[in-house]
């Protein structure tokens, strides 16, 4: 199989025709990603599984340490090693298992065909060089344009993401512009060779809200355009419910649910969900009491054992204690199936039909 | 001579810090209060060339028992005003009255003993706790500025029992920071806070840097402690969800000014200033079926420098409804002219020429 598939789709991949018809552009499956430290190994992903289609958005959501940024890392194949480590499954790019890849292959992909868009704009852009230059080096490196027509496709992608005065802007410093405008240029860069798929690490979580609601409505309309796969990862439920099709949480190194985006905020199927939508205040209704989830999310380094929510759920039995549950496919009361729904928990019949 | 000077102002303050405040009173009044940072040119001889407006002539006023939510952008100048309500920051103009008497020029010992009464809670409980103390110590460190607090002998049980109201085991008192997580740290913040017990406590976006599920938490813990001790609280926040949750009342901020203050129902149901409702439609509503009947304004640009403010209303360069009047008059903070006598929960204070109700949220129809 290697050879052949390779050869195709290397040759669909400049032309993005063929494979957008209904093979997954990009498919996880049971990755695992482990840091090894001096404390000891932390398990940071344990066999996750999803895919994406082009023109599709995938949220995956989840807190601090649940794994959601490491697994979009080893993707993009930017995991930082030691002490990160991918050590099983297959990332499945455009028919092709990209950890098979070498590393220089790898690094032709980055860019290219697959893009990321980081959370800290100020830190990710370089600060002793302007925003030209670092859109123009996208050109240059990659497509080996000379220096004035890659300052020349700069000056493009920045009128394309909305920046205002652009031909003079493009020879400033990154301090010289507002979160919201340097955010912009990242989304800009990530655009920058038209990759295939975009993988925004939380775009808009260092944005004031009505900033925030400018770079979405940005993304969003360039997904359109130019139909690429959006991996968006965040802890904001509000965010993925404005912009992502379908929506996967994770705990613990685990996706424990899937859901297209509307079920999930209609009927969650798993306790941590559930509990993760009830803790949050809305803003047309005043409450009294939050619900809290209570305790601590789990140290990687020792997961609870069976499923890893279960000191912190209120359904917890004996089973939950000793049993990893599977991700069941969530069906409806009378048993019908429900498209794209799964939950990673023993009682998910009860906690979705009450 | 200036000892006795600074004793009698101490005997003064402390006098008035013994004054009881009935609940809903005010207990805290600021008046035209305004902080600017110079912007100087030249090495040798500065020479002064502007200011930066960071709060220009705020007013309003924190009762007894009530929490006060203070929301705005980045920039709008509201963690200043929270410095220079504690008196971190020195105001340039204005006052800030405390049962009626002015502290915003207090110092020394005066100073001191009107902190005992003020407190605050940080945002970022990873850098605002010191690594190298113990939870015992930081807890403690205001007892060891406020000696008469808790005698020398009770200091350990105290601290102890203040770990307790904050919900962490008292046993960890030997432990350092870093062995507990964001949520604890910020409890570990909380109970410093709470140690000399205030009657006000300025919280400076608390909860932003915790994760969603350990968020409700802290939010429970500080409504708990409210009740329990009678405290007034100023919440300073960007989430305006949050805000809504713990406010009773709500100040909006804007580029150094507060453009609307109401009580919670007011602002957020009836808001009247065009920024209040751009703030609001652009939250992320965690309900895709709610999202579809809302409409959205999307405001254009991004605030401008407050070193250099936009004439008349200062929201005019990124409104919706800008007109010829907003640049050249600057709209006061009162309840606007068409609202007036009525008895609308519209009728709040809006710095706004063209105030109108409208329902962002759609809290009065979609009650689904």
């Amino acid at each position: 199989m290697g050879i052949h598939a390779t050869e195709v789709t290397a040759d669909a991949g400049r032309g993005r025709t063929a494979d957008s018809e209904d093979a997954p552009l990009l498919q996880v499956k049971n990755l695992q990603v482990e840091f090894r430290t001096r404390d000891g190994v932390a398990k940071a992903v344990n066999g996750v599984n999803y895919s994406v289609r082009a023109g599709e958005t995938l949220a995956i959501l989840g807190e601090s340490g649940s794994g959601k940024s490491v697994s979009s890392q080893a993707v993009m194949g930017i995991l930082d090693s030691p002490p990160g480590f991918v050590t099983g499954g297959e990332i499945v790019f455009k028919g092709e298992d990209l950890l098979k890849l070498s590393s220089e292959k790898r690094r032709k992909i980055r860019g290219t065909q697959m893009a990321m868009i980081f959370q800290d704009a100020l830190s990710s852009l370089n600060p002793v060089h302007t925003v030209g230059t670092q859109l123009g080096e996208m050109f240059r490196v990659h497509r080996g344009t000379s220096k004035s027509e890659a300052k020349k496709k700069a000056v493009e992608l920045m009128e394309r993401v909305g920046i205002p005065a652009a031909k003079e802007r493009v020879n400033q410093y990154p301090h010289q512009f507002s979160g919201g405008m340097r955010q912009r240029i990242m989304i800009a860069m990530a655009l920058a060779l038209e990759p295939d798929l975009i993988i925004a690490d939380e775009p808009t979580t260092a944005l004031d809200v009505t900033v925030q609601a400018q770079v979405m409505e940005l993304l969003a309309d360039l997904q359109a355009e130019y139909n690429m796969g959006l991996i968006l990862i965040t802890h904001d439920l509000g965010v993925v419910a404005d912009v992502a099709d379908k929506i996967a949480v994770m705990y613990a190194g685990r996706i424990v649910e899937t859901a297209p985006v509307h079920e999930l905020y209609k009927r969650p199927a798993h306790p941590y969900t559930r509990g993760l939508l009830d803790s949050i205040p809305r803003l047309d209704q005043k409450g009294q009491e939050l619900y809290a989830i209570k305790g601590l999310p789990p140290n990687l380094l020792r997961i609870p054992s069976g499923c890893a929510f279960n000191p912190r759920c209120p359904m917890a039995q004996e089973i939950c204690r000793t049993e990893i549950p599977p991700l069941h496919a969530v069906t409806e009361a009378d048993g019908a199936p429900i498209q794209g729904r799964g939950s990673a928990c023993h009682f998910w019949k009860e906690t979705i039909h009450g | 001579m200036a000892e006795a000077q600074e004793a009698a102002e101490v005997a003064a303050i402390e006098a008035v810090m013994e004054q009881k405040v009935e609940r809903g009173e005010p207990i805290l009044q600021v008046r035209n209060l305004e902080k600017h940072f110079p912007l100087t040119q030249g090495i040798l001889i500065k020479k002064q060339i502007g200011a930066v407006k960071a709060v220009d002539g705020v007013s309003f006023d924190l009762h007894q028992g009530e929490t006060l939510g203070i929301v705005g952008e980045s920039g709008c100048g509201k963690s200043t005003l929270a410095k220079v309500l504690m008196n971190l920051e020195t105001a340039t103009a204005g006052e800030v009255l405390y049962k009626g008497e002015d502290i915003s020029k207090v110092s020394g010992r005066a100073l001191k003993a009107i902190r005992r009464n003020i407190q605050m809670v940080f945002q970022d409980p990873y850098t605002s706790l010191n690594p190298r103390m113990t939870v015992g110590d930081i807890i403690g460190e205001p007892f060891e500025i406020h000696p008469e607090v808790a005698p020398k002998g009770d200091r350990r049980r105290e601290v102890q029992d203040l770990l307790d109201v904050v919900g962490l085991n008292p046993e960890y008192i030997n432990r350092y920071p870093h062995q507990f997580s964001g949520g604890q740290r910020q409890r570990i913040g909380i109970a410093r806070g709470l140690a000399l017990k205030p009657e006000i406590i300025i919280c400076d976006e608390p909860v932003s840097a915790l994760d969603v599920s350990v968020q409700a938490q802290v939010i429970n813990l500080l409504e708990k402690l409210q009740d329990e001790f009678n405290l007034s609280y100023m919440f300073i926040a960007h989430d305006l969800s949050i805000v809504r949750h713990i406010s009773d009342r709500v100040g909006v901020m804007y580029l150094g000014k507060m453009v609307e203050i109401g009580s919670d129902e007011e602002i957020y149901e009836h808001p009247t200033h065009p920024y209040t409702q751009a703030l609001l439609s652009a939250v992320p509503v965690p309900d895709p079926e709610g999202r579809e009947g809302r409409e959205r304004i999307i405001l254009g640009g991004d605030i401008p420098s407050p070193a250099n403010p936009p004439s008349g209303c200062r929201f005019r360069t990124r409104c919706f409804k800008a007109q010829e009047k907003c640049a050249v008059e600057e709209p006061l903070l009162a309840i606007p002219q068409v609202f007036r006598g009525q008895d609308t929960p519209a009728a709040h204070e809006s710095a706004c020429h063209f105030a109108e109700d409208v329902d962002i949220v759609g809290a009065t129809n979609g009650e689904a």
